[in-house]
């Protein structure tokens, strides 16, 4: 085992030392900044779409007093606009920015040690294995489920907002030319509510499990996972063995 | 029964005035959008073209669809429209009956071959051969295969054509399946409801006779005219509904001040139809104006879309009780109590454990 590295301009008065550890530019800042507004437009969005599925007690008085069903529409429907052009800045930074931002776009099917990766992760979280294994980007278990059930999901979503959007929009608009190909597949629109609600619990659920594994891994697994979304760097904590 | 007889001499014949045909002529042009000159059209139309022969087929179906017709609102247009049309053969309203009618069928199949309009009320169950839906001694399936291959265009009157309505609602025990499931190979106009309204029935009939053609279709095979928007978008209860102000019980003060009936279950945000704007009865009403939400019955599959009185729709395969909420909330509560669990057992492995701060050794 190498000697920690002193860095000698780090100091305080009890004469403690910093030590160097490596870091990794992981997160460029497209990536974190449509991180964090997909991450309000999803709360956002469940919120105001169970209100819609549920709307809250009537309010009272007269109906040109109030818009409170329109204005809960509103942000759902603002939200969600700003969430499919996010994602489509995304789908851009997929192909102009670094290695990892393709990330979540793709599962490398076809290699062995993905797999085992994947494997190894689910060992991992069964408290089968004793050490992580730590990755520069998403883990093969993370991956999978960023590419499975977020990307994928979203899409869903994006898809099946639009064209319940366009039902109101109407038929001569530009939302039912491009997505009214739903309603060939469900001709009910009722059923694409009902994907479309089921869609916001899957999303719900992903979102439980991310920040959980998110926290966990940046203690279990010695490397910077939140801070990594702020500063785009990933920290390794253990030396080198 | 000649069909080289126009519309208009038929009418006249009956005694029906010219003054009485040119407004069932403007407002036949009016419901279907046709513009200014769309009255003349139709009246010009009805006047030198020769009548359409119409066979109308029922299978598995309760009349419904006829009922409704017969009900046109225009006092004439019943008569108007029976007279429109060379209405050859119906079952449940011709005189004829037995080998007589069933002659008449093949009459029109070889004298107008590839001329005649097939409406089909009902539709035919295909499960143990058809057997479910006897007509004239034989399966409805066959019959209507062999009306559908010498007809120019189908009508799918109503659910049952159209969707399969009540009798393909799960478990679909006789297989009863729509007509375009079945007939591929000509063009079908769907006219969905049950039963569909008596204008839109009509004016689809006029279009068809007028110009010669099947109006424009949507997606689902519906025409753009009536089918384009939903209940919803033109409910006159829809200031409610953006304002917030809902039915919460049957018997409460919002629903005596005909408020919004979305919270009681209104299939209006999903249903396609022009019940809002021509409403039923001549005019006189519809269901959300008598107090009662949409039940979606123009939607496919509408039956097990319900209940018909909450606004989630039952996910059978999770339950007959359950809905996306009761199936997202039970899977977003077994990932949070899981994780939680995994929490705790990582805490405590985490404790017995040290890490001792180096990186895991070499494999």
């Amino acid at each position: 085992m190498t000697e920690l590295t002193q860095v000698g301009d780090i100091s305080d008065s009890a004469g403690e030392r910093a030590v160097a550890r490596r870091t990794v530019y992981v997160y460029q800042a497209p990536v974190r900044i449509w991180h964090w507004v997909n991450a309000l437009c999803m709360v956002t969005l469940f919120v105001t779409g169970y209100l819609i599925a549920t709307p809250p007690d009537s309010v009272t008085g007269e109906a040109y007093n109030h818009f409170q069903m329109g204005y809960i529409r509103f942000v759902h429907f603002a939200a969600g606009q700003t969430m499919a052009a996010m994602f489509l800045l995304r789908i851009y930074w997929a192909f102009m920015g670094n290695a990892h931002a393709s990330q979540i776009f793709y599962i490398p099917f076809w290699r062995l040690d993905f797999w085992k990766g994947v494997l190894h992760e689910i060992r991992w979280y069964a408290f089968l294995e004793k050490y992580p294994k730590q990755y520069i980007g998403h883990n093969p278990l993370a991956h999978t489920m960023m590419f499975g059930v977020f990307t994928l999901g979203t899409l869903f979503m994006i898809v099946t907002g639009f064209a319940l959007y366009s039902e109101g929009a109407g038929r001569e608009s530009w939302q039912y030319k491009m997505f009214g190909w739903v309603f060939s597949i469900f001709p009910n629109s009722q059923d694409v509510h009902t994907y479309h609600h089921l869609g916001m619990w899957v999303l719900v659920s992903f979102t439980i499990l991310h920040i959980y594994a998110a926290v966990r891994e940046d203690i279990m697994s010695r490397q910077s996972i939140i801070s990594s979304m702020i500063s785009g760097e990933r920290q390794f904590r253990d030396e080198d063995a | 029964m000649s069909v080289a007889e126009t519309f208009y001499e038929v009418i006249r014949r009956q005694g029906i005035t010219r003054r009485s045909f040119t407004k069932f002529c403007s407002l036949t042009a009016a419901s279907m959008g046709l513009g200014a000159t769309g009255a003349a059209k139709v009246a010009q139309a009805l006047e030198t073209k020769p009548r359409v022969p119409v066979i109308w087929m029922h299978g598995l179906e309760c009349t419904c669809c006829s009922e409704s017709f017969i009900r046109s609102a225009h006092p004439l247009v019943k008569d108007v429209v029976l007279s429109m049309i060379s209405l050859d053969y119906d079952d449940t309203i011709m005189a004829a009956a037995g080998f007589q009618a069933d002659a008449i069928l093949k009459e029109t199949r070889e004298k107008y071959k590839g001329q005649y309009i097939l409406a089909v009320e009902g539709n035919p169950p295909l499960n143990e051969g058809g057997m479910f839906c006897i007509d004239g001694g034989r399966p409805f399936v066959e019959k209507l295969k062999e009306m559908a291959a010498d007809a120019s265009a189908i009508i799918a009157w109503g659910a049952c054509a159209s969707w399969g309505c009540v009798q393909a609602a799960k478990p679909n025990p006789t297989q009863a399946t729509p007509i375009d499931k079945v007939i591929t190979d000509k063009p079908i106009i769907k006219v969905p409801g049950c039963p569909p309204i008596a204008e839109v029935m009509t004016g689809v009939v006029t279009f068809i006779t007028t110009f010669g053609r099947l109006p424009e279709l949507d997606r689902q095979g519906r025409p753009q005219m009536f089918y384009s928007q939903r209940i919803h978008d033109k409910c006159y209860r829809r200031p409610h509904f953006d304002a917030g102000q809902f039915v919460e019980q049957w018997d409460d003060e919002n629903a005596r001040q005909g408020r919004c009936l979305y919270k009681m279950g209104c299939k209006g945000p999903t249903t396609y139809n022009a019940c809002s704007t021509v409403r039923w009865n001549n005019g006189v009403s519809f269901p959300i104006q008598s107090g009662h939400g949409c039940i979606g019955c123009s939607e496919d599959g509408f039956w097990d879309k319900g209940p018909f009185y909450e606004r989630l729709s039952n996910i059978n395969q999770f339950g007959v009780e359950a809905n996306a909420d009761k199936v997202g909330m039970a899977a977003a509560a077994t990932v949070g109590v899981a994780v939680a669990a995994h929490a705790a057992i990582t805490a405590v492995s985490r404790v017995k454990v040290k890490h001792d701060g180096k990186a895991p050794p070499k494999a």
